[in-house]
């Protein structure tokens, strides 16, 4: 059943959109409805589209054609209602930078010169301490580990204080008890705010989250009871298909995964 | 050294005094800048705005010794050029990201071209050599005047937009994000180091801009916690290795430049030694 129109309550509402990439068609009349206190994650093969398509919800592309709006507006407008938690492995680990001043990233925008108030350095240190990582904000981020700095950017995008968090892959990279500390969190903060996953690894999918969103080209939405055998078989071509797609890393099949 | 500090005190002999006053002074935006290039990793900018300096500084001097313009001299066409570069290479690595690299080199090659016209068709002798390899000797007043200007230009904007400028540094796209607008403060962050440029070339020349740009920087990274601790101490160790270099450059009769860059160079390589040993 696709939405007809923005409902009234709707947080993000896309419609027929289209997308290219240098003449390649990446995402296909898509349509996408997402609730206040939603948790989605979106799952699909490399180069299915799902990084394109959490950049055109954060309105860093945009669409060919199709509607992508954010609470009613655009999502330049919307921008500091998102909190995004990118992959953590793209930073220069040599960069001289603390803990407490990844975090209070969260709060630029707020000001024109971007210097932070009071307000701002207590929020930050609610989100430290929200991430279980107040007794580490002294420390060099680039001393730390792979889960805590994970951790660091969720606490930077919630010292934003928007109401949808949007991650890409946070669970690629991290060891088995910070997933579990990891989703500890996300069910802690999707009963304040949306929660909006990009992940390759399905398994996680049906644990946590309320409904899928498959993206190959076109977006199907599923809730999580439906996720099958089959339905994975279906977004991805089939089993031999998925492992062949893990596999063959051709450069085309990265750049807009 | 003792000779040092008689010439530096002797009242007769100001040059060499105004050449130690510029180096400490201008180690503020070398250190501070420089410690963005280096984080920003974009040495190479720097190095094809160095490059295209000469061009700035042919049309100068061609303009004021070739058509009798008084106004534009070497140092209005230093400055026009720098930020002419810095304004391209900004709206390029916007627009071009796969090609960032080829616009670089381009820039650098011609820059230096139309500067060697420039000059070949200035009349008299003009020797390229203390542009391409700087004379801190050769600085008068009205550089020192330049040098407290961009201090405070440099310090002032830094002091102001820290977080933003260290947010774009370290993940733009966030910044972008966060409504920073990201493309005119990497403009501005190009426009302040073209500036610091000119200056470079007053001091090492065009061709070891980069090295006193960034390796007070590189050197400061390794004991900094922070981008502010980096800025501090890559200040500090510019005023060493300026102050250093010319003492040597003055007691051994060699040209100033480059043994201000070997002091540095030497640094720069001891630190990296002590840094591996420690590990």
């Amino acid at each position: 059943m696709q939405p007809i129109g923005p409902f009234q309550e709707s947080a993000v509402f896309i419609k027929n959109l289209n997308f290219s990439y240098d003449s390649r068609l990446i995402l296909e009349d898509v349509n996408l409805d997402i609730f206040p206190l939603d948790s989605i994650c979106v799952v699909g093969p490399n180069g299915g589209g799902k990084t394109t398509l959490v950049k055109l919800i954060l309105g860093l592309l945009h669409p060919d054609s199709g509607t992508v709006q954010i609470y009613g507006g655009s999502p330049e407008d919307a921008r500091l209602r998102m909190g995004y938690v990118p992959q953590y492995a793209q930073y220069d680990s040599s960069f001289p930078i603390s803990v407490l001043e990844v975090v209070s990233m969260g709060c630029l925008g707020r000001s024109f010169t971007g210097r932070y108030s009071r307000e701002d350095r207590a929020q930050a240190m609610d989100s430290l301490e929200e991430t279980g990582l107040a007794d580490i904000a002294g420390r060099p981020f680039a001393s730390i580990s792979g889960g805590q700095r994970q951790r660091v950017l969720i606490a930077r995008a919630l010292a934003a204080k928007g109401d949808i968090l949007i991650l890409d892959e946070p669970t690629a990279n991290i060891d088995h008890e910070s997933e579990m500390h990891f989703f500890e969190l996300l069910t802690r903060l999707n009963q304040r705010m949306i929660i909006l996953m990009v992940t390759h690894d399905v398994g996680f999918a049906s644990t946590f989250f309320k409904r899928i969103a498959c993206v190959n080209k076109q977006v199907k939405i599923h809730p999580t009871s439906a996720l099958t055998g089959d339905m994975i078989r279906e977004m991805y071509g089939g089993d031999q298909q998925m492992i062949r797609h893990d596999h063959c890393c051709g450069p085309e099949g990265h750049t807009y995964g | 050294m003792g000779d040092f500090l008689t010439v530096i005190l002797d009242p007769d002999l100001p040059f060499l005094r105004y050449a130690l006053l510029t180096g400490i002074f201008a180690s503020i935006p070398f250190g501070v800048i420089g410690t963005f290039v280096v984080v920003r990793r974009i040495s190479y900018i720097a190095g094809a705005i160095a490059h295209c300096v000469l061009g700035g500084i042919g049309l100068g001097l061609y303009l004021e010794k070739g058509m009798g313009v008084g106004w534009f001299g070497p140092i209005q066409g230093a400055v026009l050029a720098a930020l002419l570069a810095a304004s391209v290479l900004a709206v390029v690595s916007r627009h071009a990201k796969q090609r960032e690299d080829s616009v670089i080199g381009a820039l650098w090659a011609v820059g230096m071209a139309v500067g060697l016209l420039f000059i070949a068709k200035t009349p008299g002798y003009v020797d390229p050599m203390s542009y391409l390899f700087g004379n801190i000797l050769l600085v008068g007043k009205n550089d020192l005047l330049f040098v407290l200007a961009l201090d405070v230009l440099v310090f002032g904007a830094v002091w102001i937009f820290y977080n933003k400028f260290l947010a774009i540094c370290f993940d733009e796209e966030f910044a972008r994000l966060r409504g920073v607008s990201t493309g005119w403060f990497y403009l501005f962050l190009l426009c302040l180091t073209a500036l610091t440029i000119v200056l470079l070339v007053r001091v090492v020349g065009i061709v070891m801009v980069i090295a006193l740009l960034t390796l007070p920087a590189a050197v400061a990274g390794n004991f900094s916690r922070n981008i502010f601790q980096m800025m501090l101490v890559a200040v500090l160790f510019c005023v060493f290795f300026v102050v250093t270099g010319l003492g040597l450059s003055f007691s051994l009769d060699l040209p100033s430049g480059p043994v201000i860059i070997l002091v540095a160079a030497v640094v720069y390589l001891c630190t990296m030694v002590f840094e591996r040993l420690r590990h």
